[in-house]
């Protein structure tokens, strides 16, 4: 015997249905909620003092309204500019050495467990390591480059990570073909696996360039100097960067110098956007090359 | 006797996969070999060209000569020996971001041995080769992805010619294709023969029959029977290899 079969919607499965996917919604939505209202703060306050003095200009310690950061974007462009050229290199070449070299051997997997570590070490313990090994050891001095060594540390963990995930995208497939027709691991790496891994290499590139933007504790360790009228002018001169000029200004007793921080957060934004636009729009490229 | 293997064993971590197997393979013919899945027929193909070895955990053990050179000898290098014993894999490969036309010197360009003088000959001889010339002489530059399933594997033959291989290994070349894009595989492999020596791995017996002058049947690691392909598939000596053809296991 048959029962008629029953449509009828479950009224109470279908409510939670309904409130689950609300759940989510919210928590999608805070995140771009909380950027919305820091941006609208932000601009709200410091619209008014951007111009290209603004940009330009050194700072003051005593008028708000004449100084500048100057100094301070030149000095991140620095920091940002050469920590990119040590990071990337020796971040690819250990995810590749990872990935296409030495697959599953024990050195893999403990190199794996030392940069998942070392990716959770607060960045003013990086900031220590630093001061230790860069600016007394090697005796670099309290150096743009030195600055620019400690973030790159910091920022291997990210560019390496990023690195592998994106080797491990390349089919094995297009390695064995590659292999199959006599070329040797480098070859086929090169010419191979680098190309179509790029795209993903580059968002790593984007990650690290955002992260070792906004850094400041390991910078106050090093010996950024909070007070500077010019930029660097080469490797080992003395610098500050923009989030040590946002610090200092808001940790001013002058009220006027407020807004002179929320100028410079919107000064480092713009920053990063540029920065990590045009990783985007050398991603989209390759990407549109390769298919 | 253009190949000849004695005594190899092939191993994965700790588990074999190919128990000591010794075969001689003639020159300028197709050599095919048959067996249930994982009776380490693919991977005694993989130890031909040494692609086997790069496997990570995976090793090999034996002599495998071509024409009277041991290509396991410590002065060898498996990369010129892959040059010399080229492969077509199960599921066709062509790289995304190359054209048709790159795909066929992708073997040339990758080993720096490119010439583009004589670029064009080559493209051209070596589509011909694989009865795709007429298919894609207009559209050289499109990539090569761009192409259907059974073109794409003549495109990975094409490829493995360009490089003026002596042998050629197949890990079942038409596992992924229709049966008309299959019939032309078979063709071409019929023509190659006369230039080249084929090894096949296959699942299928008839595609056996139909190109192979010689057929050898792997079971778990070991070669139960090597005989001429009408032979083998019409009087089996053993009676393992009757059962696999009579479909009383698989």
């Amino acid at each position: 015997m048959r029962h008629p079969i029953d449509l009828t919607a479950n009224r109470s499965g279908l409510l939670a249905e309904r409130a689950f996917v609300w759940v989510c919604r919210l928590g999608a939505l805070v995140p771009l909620a909380v950027l919305a209202w820091l941006l609208a703060r932000v601009t709200a306050d410091g619209i008014g003092r951007v111009s290209l003095s603004f940009i330009t200009d050194p700072p003051s310690q005593l008028d708000a309204a004449a100084a500048g950061l100057g100094p301070a974007l030149l000095g991140t462009l620095w920091l940002i500019g050469l920590t990119a050229i040590i990071a990337l290199p020796i971040g690819v070449s250990a995810a590749i050495y990872l990935e296409e070299y030495d697959r599953r051997s024990k050195l893999s997997a403990i190199v794996e467990l030392a940069i998942s570590n070392l990716a959770g070490v607060p960045s003013i313990v990086y900031g220590m390591l630093g001061l230790g090994l860069f600016v007394r050891a090697l005796a670099l001095g309290e150096s743009v480059i030195a600055g620019a060594l400690t973030l790159a540390l910091l920022v291997m963990p990210i560019v390496i990570t990023a690195s592998r995930e994106a080797l491990r995208t390349v089919k094995d497939s297009l390695r064995e073909a590659a292999l199959g027709l006599g070329a040797t691991r480098w070859q086929t790496t090169r010419q191979v696996v680098l190309p179509m891994a790029l795209p993903g290499i580059l968002t790593g590139a984007i990650l690290a360039i955002s992260r070792a933007i906004g850094e400041t504790a390991p910078l106050v360790v090093v010996g950024a100097v909070a007070f500077i009228m010019y930029g660097p002018d080469g490797v080992d001169a003395p610098y500050t960067a923009l989030p040590m000029q946002i610090f200092q200004w808001t940790s001013n007793p002058k009220r006027e110098f407020l807004t002179n921080a929320a100028a410079g957060i919107l000064v480092l934004m713009a920053t990063l956007l540029v920065l990590n636009g045009f990783a985007i729009w050398l991603r989209n490229r390759t990407q549109a090359r390769r298919t | 006797m253009k190949i000849n293997v004695t005594g190899l064993q092939a191993w994965f971590g700790e588990h074999q996969v190919v128990k000591g197997i010794d075969l001689a393979i003639p020159s300028r013919q197709i050599t095919a070999i048959i067996g249930p899945s994982g009776c380490g027929k693919s991977t005694f193909l993989r130890c031909l060209n040494r692609m086997h070895e790069l496997v990570p955990g995976a090793r090999s053990k034996g002599r495998v000569l071509l024409d009277d050179t041991d290509i396991y000898a410590s002065d060898v290098d498996p990369v010129l020996v892959r040059r010399w014993v080229g492969m077509v894999f199960q599921k066709a490969n062509p790289f995304p971001s190359m054209s048709i036309r790159d795909n066929v010197l992708a073997g040339l360009k990758l080993t720096h041995r490119y010439d583009r003088t004589d670029a064009p000959a080559v493209v051209e001889r070596s589509l011909r080769q694989a009865a795709l010339w007429d298919e894609v002489k207009d559209k050289l530059g499109e990539p090569g992805t761009s192409l259907s399933g059974g073109q794409q594997q003549r495109l990975c033959i094409a490829r493995a010619l360009a490089v003026n291989p002596d042998i050629i290994l197949l890990d079942e070349p038409c596992s992924a294709l229709d049966p008309i894009a299959t019939a032309r595989i078979e063709e071409l492999l019929l023509e190659l023969r006369r230039d080249y020596t084929l090894v096949i791995v296959t699942h299928n017996m008839g595609q056996a029959q139909r190109v192979a002058e010689r057929t050898a049947f792997f079971l778990q690691g070991e070669l139960v029977e090597l005989d001429d392909t009408a032979t083998l598939f019409s009087h089996p000596r053993d009676q393992r290899t009757a059962d696999y053809l009579a479909g009383r296991f698989g």
